[in-house]
């Protein structure tokens, strides 16, 4: 039995359907996140654990206990939010303590508790003064230290650093999960940033219309994306549309340039099928071995340790290679032919995607 | 390296001198207006003030008789023990309603609203009427009492306060973020009590003392409802009755008590100033 278990959690609001069938099994001490653009159920999913939604349908069981129906402030979870939520008549101390307070803590084993949750966030010093004497990010840090304060059983922070700016947001980021690492807490963490999802998580929830679109670990979402979704939403993506050839062999072409792929392709000769292929499997030049485009240089921005190279290969198809940046890189003109070469494994065919039928034309005709 | 450094200083100073010249120069228009209405608020005081001191040869007669009069402090203090009572009730109904309904059901927003608006659309008189009417006959017989009455009167103010309180709570509510900060003590595992104890009232400081000083100001000047309930015991009958038999006194009383109400203000001005200098202090980081 998990840790934390949700399963066939729905919600409704009125006819909207926020989130719909929802199963997820976290182990005690993993870092789970909800990944997902805005309106995707996430932070409604994350509501329902933290008991400020109930479930329309479904359970909640944490450590054995089904906790759905029980009101937020009976269930022992932690949480963070995005815009901080500090009590601002309290000092940092005071807000940090406010949870064992609750609890009826005796006041010198909170005192001891407060400050070593300080510690902890680096904000030992800041005992005495009140939240709006402190920075973004320090209020954030005190708002995850009185989250873990009174030991909850599950941590959930929603968007805890999309208030802050991008410096602050990577440093607390590697905090948090240094934090979470020591206390072993079982964490859920809510974000619609890819980056900082692949690089927390131990397994990623990608989330798209209240539905779940693949679980899994950073590695397995980035590189074996189940859907065209998660495919297009995690990391950069080239879709390329390529006409099948030769099924069995992984024959197929784009504008009439033939390429290959490591697998059979499961569609008809002469139907259209999407295919993913992430910037950084691209190189510029042709390497010998492998599938070999050609085309023209349409844009070239410099994003500091990458150069991103835009190679249109034919009218309305355009490839995105990434080229990391070295003293030595010539940076291609505009407007120059360019050859770009990837791997036969690196294209994913996506299932997702509608695929043209050559019936369906000749139907069309 | 020095004056290139001064130069654009003293650019800057020329700048703002020229900008410091041209603030006074507003339309001549605008001054009149603002002269007139200085003198449309501060001439009646004036003449309040003169008619105060016509007492010969001790211009200070009626002030003095007014201290001597035990009637002024003694309707005075019943006026302002009223007064808190009122506020004191008034803030237990209002504060949890204002909060709950941007909670929990913020589209009765307007039905809220329109009920405390009430005061204003039910005459004082008729209001009392209604109340004595009802509360003089069985079952519940309060104003055969004076402590019956005394309980009625401080239900009619509370209605009354209700227009000025609920809207000092629900803008001060506006300003803070009740829905997070109360799902976050939420998490923390406190309950409703407390979360409105420890953290909303807590918050709404400034906002609660504002509310809380109009309603006394109410309640000390008001005249149709006491005069019905609370006898002459209450400020504003003694002021009225004071006005039928002597000249002089009704006017130093009005001037007292309207300094009373200017301390009260000057006093939420002081209270609040606290909160104000926070922000500043955050906005400066």
């Amino acid at each position: 039995m998990s840790f934390l278990e949700l399963t066939g959690v729905q919600k409704h609001f009125g006819p909207t359907v926020a989130v719909e069938d929802f199963n997820l099994a976290a182990e005690r001490g993993e870092f789970v996140s909800f990944l997902g653009p805005s309106g995707c159920g996430k932070t409604t999913t994350l509501r329902m654990i933290a008991g400020f939604e109930v479930p329309t349908a479904g359970a909640i069981v944490l450590d054995g206990t089904d906790i759905t129906h029980r009101p937020p402030n009976r269930r022992n979870v932690g949480m963070v939010f995005q815009s901080y939520a500090l009590f601002p008549n309290m000092t940092v101390g005071d807000n940090v303590g406010f949870g064992l307070k609750v609890r009826k803590r005796p006041g010198d084993q909170i005192r001891k508790r407060v400050g070593e949750l300080l510690e902890l966030v680096h904000l030992g010093d800041k005992m005495a003064r009140y939240p709006y004497q402190l920075s973004g990010g320090q209020q954030q840090r005190v708002a995850l230290a009185r989250a873990l304060a009174f030991e909850p059983q599950v941590l959930l922070l929603d968007e805890p650093l999309s208030a802050l700016d991008a410096k602050i947001r990577v440093s607390l980021r590697h905090e948090i999960r240094a934090i979470q690492r020591q206390l072993g807490i079982t964490t859920v963490y809510v974000t619609h940033d890819q980056e900082e999802a692949l690089s927390l998580s131990d397994r990623v929830v990608v989330m798209s219309e209240g539905r779940i679109e693949q679980i899994g670990s950073p590695f397995d979402v980035y590189n074996f994306p189940a859907t065209g979704f998660v495919a297009s939403f995690v990391g950069t993506l080239n879709v390329l549309p390529a006409v099948v050839v030769d099924p069995g062999g992984g024959g197929l072409s784009v504008a009439g340039q033939a390429f290959r792929i490591n697998r059979p392709i499961s569609a008809r000769t002469g139907s259209t099928i999407s295919l993913a292929l992430r910037p950084e499997m691209v190189s510029l030049g042709e390497a010998g071995g492998e599938n070999v485009l050609r085309g023209t240089v349409a844009d070239v921005s410099f994003l500091g340790s990458i150069v991103r190279i835009r190679i249109q290969v034919a009218e309305g198809v355009v490839v995105t290679v990434d080229e990391f940046n070295e003293p030595t890189l010539v940076l291609p003109q505009l407007e120059a032919s360019a050859s770009i070469s990837f791997p036969t494994e690196g294209p994913l065919v996506l299932e997702s995607v509608p695929v043209i039928e050559p019936d369906d034309l000749i139907a069309e005709a | 390296m020095t004056i290139e450094t001064r130069a654009p200083g003293v650019l800057d100073s020329l700048a703002s001198s020229g900008r410091r010249r041209r603030l006074p120069r507003i339309n001549p228009f605008a001054w009149l207006i603002f002269i007139l209405g200085v003198l449309y608020f501060f001439l009646p005081l004036v003449g309040t003030f003169i008619h105060s001191t016509r007492t010969r040869p001790d211009i200070f007669l009626a002030y003095r008789q007014v201290f001597a009069d035990s009637k002024f402090f003694v309707g005075l203090g019943y006026s302002f023990a009223v007064g808190v009572i009122t506020i004191v009730v008034s803030l237990l109904i209002i504060v949890p309603t204002a909060y709950w309904v941007r909670l929990k059901v913020p589209r009765l927003r307007p039905v809220v609203e329109f009920v405390t608006l009430m005061p204003f659309v039910i005459p004082p008189v008729v209001l009392v009427f209604g109340l004595i009417r009802v509360y003089s006959s069985k079952p519940l017989v309060l104003t055969a009492t004076n402590i019956g009455s005394d309980f009625v009167l401080v239900c009619a103010y509370v209605i009354l306060s209700f227009p000025y309180m609920y809207r000092a709570v629900d803008t001060g509510l506006a300003a803070i973020d009740v829905r997070t900060l109360t799902e976050a003590a939420q998490s923390l595992g406190a309950g409703w009590a407390r979360i409105l104890w420890r953290v909303i009232f807590p918050n709404l400081r400034t906002a609660l003392l504002s509310g809380a000083f109009l309603t006394m100001a109410i309640v000390i000047g008001e005249y149709t409802i006491a005069n019905f309930l609370a006898r002459t015991q209450a400020f504003g009958p003694y002021l009225s009755l004071l006005g039928r038999s002597q000249p002089y006194t009704p006017a130093a009383v009005s001037l007292i008590s309207f300094g009373l109400t200017w301390l009260a203000m000057g006093a939420i001005a002081f209270l609040g100033r606290g909160a104000r200098t926070r922000v500043q202090v955050a906005g400066a980081r």
